[in-house]
């Protein structure tokens, strides 16, 4: 039977000869197209304006490429330091963020990381700061004795002939010719043999033509390099002797002079010239959090936001006196199950009073719900206030009932207490409605079955009013406490003073991205 | 309501078996209900619905599944017990219902407009359904109804109602032939009204002059003296258009409209200045030669006209 009836179905076709069951499956498609259609912009406000930002949160709250982009030369060296070893890095860490910094000061860098650094570690920020300013200075010595040993060294041109591939120097000087600013310079490139014998001279000096020619707009064969160069130029022909001897390019005499004359230099190592800054790049602890916070994504803000935080041994909690958001999170849900409590206490009764009474007064009743949603937020708080203060309208009556001296008038606000009477005051209408909805659907007869058959009142209202109640409710809880969690966290008067403040003495804001 | 204690009785007393049941709580009452709109519990199963009441009357747990099992199988749904009540079409829901009212064998059984929400077709097969399960049983079913086809199908007695107060209690062929006022000829099946004065009365019959002069002899029924002003109650079907012998009265009318209904003929006549009286031709085959505005004689007996109160 049921054979022949789909063989018939296929064999049936529509008047052009189609087969109907795709025309039919075409017909639907086009309906669900259309439907589609219709709520394309919706989704597309959502998706921008919700979606996207919410994937952009979480994406950053695991960023964290400002550490590696800031100082890429100190986070390589620094993979090698073993953080657990007791010891502060070695001097090429210190070069290398000798550089690094000298760049990132220059590109004013440095106190957007330390600003970084400092969720993690207060006083980062000012530290970053205070050695920003100075690090220019970094490798002074080596200048002058540079200039001591031939004037030359001071000389930009010298520095170009030593550096600059043939190619650039020709591209610069056709650009410099032209004088054209509206055609950008060329950018800088090094020469082979400079990168060869002189790797971290090289390296610096070509950070330093970048930020001559991007930051200010000069050319490099116009200015005199910066003391870390001359400083990077030192340890290059200490470190390797015979650097100058395997140079091949231009300025190779002057270069062999130096190298004959570096090991009388008086040094400064960078990590003396760091230390001389500030001390506490001598810590320990200050060398621990860049390693840790060294990598482009980090759970720092996340184990921040628990309270607890990375050591050498793993993680751990922050100390007793700083945890603050654990308590906030406990305060939070605490809060809202007591509201959530007796929002349900007292939007109750009024729904299932509204879904039994007749039209007209259940009408009017409602109007009373949404008489509420008239009035602004701010308003109806503000009028809390007017109501809840120590001299306010309820401690007033209080007093003149004699139910309270007029020493002992009762803190109802900037406490738990005054959290709780305007929140539920405010979220009532969002617990009244939802069920109210609900009840409306529970038919009364249901009831009085379950009493036909035999149940008392209260399991009557138990097993077959509250159970139906609930099969509905589910999300009513779920969507008033949610709104609940949420106007928590909105700093109204009404809400808990902020622990954190007074403890820790940074703003809580300033821990979360 | 009353009977199933929802709503408290204001005056007079309520017996189940001679025991008085005024102040008796609904649950304690022991009455299976069975609702105009089924009342299953849209979150339990169709088994869980059955063995609600037996729970609630502490019986075992194999012999509840027992009991859910039987009254599954009498409404002829022995394989839903597992599906949701939103799951059943309007016909099994209402079996259901049913189901759950008998399950605890109840001494009576209230059944509120059961099947107002089925269409006819289905309404008629749950009317012999309900009625064979009850002739099975044989427990006490109380069944309200506006529908008075269905009154007359499913009892054994029916009572008419009117502002509360019980018109007549009787079986339903009585409560056709023998109508004991003018609301219950009315209510039950259709009917043609007449009115008049009793001129005379004779034993079981009386004679009514109507109002346009006419003489009639009918059953007195309702009328006790002459004077009495009185409305005859005749039904379509007892009136012939042929007169004979047998009909004490032969009155002859104006036929205004006819309407072929196939097995008979409607025939709205104007008798007696009551151009609503209808009379129902069998069609026999013969050639009635019946067309509108035709003089018509008409004949029906004494017996089936019943002399009832004044209706105003």
């Amino acid at each position: 039977m049921s054979d022949t009836t789909t063989n018939t179905a296929e064999k049936l076709t529509t008047s052009d000869g189609k087969p109907l069951k795709a025309s039919l499956a075409k017909a639907l498609r086009r309906q669900k197209m259309r439907a589609l259609l219709l709520i394309a912009p919706l989704l597309l406000f959502v998706l921008i304006s919700f979606a996207a930002p919410i994937v952009d949160m979480l994406f950053r709250s695991v960023q964290n490429e400002i550490v590696p982009e800031t100082l890429p030369r100190t986070v390589t060296v620094l993979e090698s330091w073993d953080e657990s070893s007791g010891e502060i890095p070695s001097d090429v860490v210190f070069s290398a963020l000798r550089d690094d910094l000298v760049i990132a000061a220059e590109r004013k860098r440095h106190t957007r990381l330390g600003s970084r650094l400092n969720y993690e570690m207060t006083g980062m920020s000012s530290l970053f700061r205070k050695t920003g300013r100075r690090v220019d200075d970094f490798g002074e010595i080596f200048t002058e004795q540079f200039e001591n040993l031939n004037e030359a060294w001071v000389e930009p041109a010298t520095w170009v002939s030593l550096m600059a591939s043939e190619d650039w120097v020709a591209a610069q000087s056709k650009w410099a010719a032209a004088g054209d600013d509206a055609v950008p310079q060329p950018a800088f490139v090094l020469s082979e043999a400079a990168k060869q014998a002189l790797p971290r001279t090289a390296d610096i000096y070509s950070g330093f033509a970048d930020v001559i020619r991007t930051e200010d707009g000069d050319s490099p064969t116009q200015e005199e390099p910066w003391n870390p160069v001359y400083a990077a130029l030192y340890d290059d022909l200490i470190e390797n002797p015979d650097a100058a001897s395997s140079y091949s390019g231009a300025m190779a005499e002057l270069l062999l002079t130096a190298a004959e004359a570096v090991p009388s230099f008086e040094a400064l190592t960078a990590r003396e010239e760091f230390i001389d800054a500030d001390e506490d790049w001598g810590s320990l602890a200050v060398w621990q959090t860049l390693d840790r916070y060294s990598g482009r994504y980090t759970d720092g803000y996340y184990l921040a936001a628990l309270d607890a935080q990375r050591t050498a041994d793993g993680i751990e909690m922050v100390p007793e006196g700083q945890r603050i958001y654990l308590l906030l999170f406990m305060r939070t849900l605490i809060l809202s199950v007591v509201i959530t409590c007796s929002c349900l206490l007292l939007g109750y009764p009024v729904a299932f009073l509204l879904s039994h009474l007749p039209l007209r007064s259940a009408n009017l009743l409602m109007i009373l719900v949404l008489l509420p949603f008239w009035t602004s937020l701010l308003v109806r708080t503000s009028a809390w206030k007017v109501l809840l203060q120590q001299q306010g309208v309820i401690n007033d009556m209080l007093v003149f009932i004699g139910l309270v001296s007029d020493d002992g008038r009762l803190a109802l606000i900037n406490n738990a207490t005054g959290t709780v009477i305007a929140m539920t005051h405010i979220l009532l209408p969002f617990m009244i409605l939802p069920l109210y909805s609900v009840m409306k659907t529970i038919s009364p007869t249901y009831v009085r079955a379950a009493k036909s058959l035999g149940a008392t009142d209260w399991t009557a209202f138990w097993r077959i009013y509250f159970r139906s109640l609930c099969r509905g409710s589910a999300r009513v809880l779920f969507w008033s406490s949610s709104c609940r969690s949420a106007t928590t966290s909105r700093p109204n008067l009404s809400a808990v003073p902020p622990v954190s403040s007074s403890r820790t003495g940074s703003p809580t804001t300033s821990r979360v991205p | 309501m009353m009977l199933a204690g929802f709503e408290p009785a204001t005056y007079g007393e309520i017996y189940l078996n001679e025991r008085p049941i005024n102040n008796v709580p609904p649950h304690k009452r022991g009455i299976g209900m069975v609702f105009q709109n089924y009342a299953l519990f849209p979150h339990m199963s169709v088994a869980e619905n059955l063995a609600f009441p037996l729970q609630l009357r502490n019986i075992g747990k194999a012999e509840q599944e027992e009991k859910v099992k039987r009254a599954l199988d009498m409404v002829q749904l022995g394989d839903f017990g597992s599906r949701r009540p939103a799951q059943l079409s309007g016909g099994q829901q209402q079996r259901v219902a049913v189901a759950r009212a008998l399950v605890f064998d109840p001494e009576l059984v209230l059944m509120d407009e059961p099947l107002g929400a089925l269409d006819k077709q289905l309404r008629e097969q749950m009317q012999y359904e309900i009625k064979h399960i009850h002739d099975n049983l044989g427990v006490t079913f109380v069944y309200v109804t506006h529908d008075q086809t269905e009154a007359l199908t499913m009892s054994d007695r029916v009572a008419v109602f009117n502002d509360g107060i019980v018109q007549q209690l009787s079986e339903p062929s009585a409560l056709y032939e023998n109508p004991q006022n003018s609301f219950v000829a009315q209510f039950i099946g259709e009917n043609n009204k007449l009115s008049g004065t009793v001129t005379e009365v004779r034993g079981d019959e009386c004679a009514v002059k109507l109002d346009d002069g006419t003489m009639i002899v009918a059953d007195k029924v309702n009328v006790d003296k002459v004077g009495d002003r009185t409305t005859i109650s005749l039904r379509p079907e007892r009136v012939e258009i042929v007169p004979t012998d047998d009909h004490a009265n032969t009155i002859t009318g104006t036929i205004e409209e006819l309407i072929y209904l196939g097995d008979h003929i409607r025939v709205r006549m104007n008798v007696c200045g009551n151009n609503e009286f209808v009379v129902k031709v069998r069609n026999r085959g013969e050639r009635w030669d019946l067309h509108q505005g035709k003089q018509q004689a008409i004949g029906f007996t004494a017996a089936d006209c019943k002399a009832l109160d004044p209706v105003a």
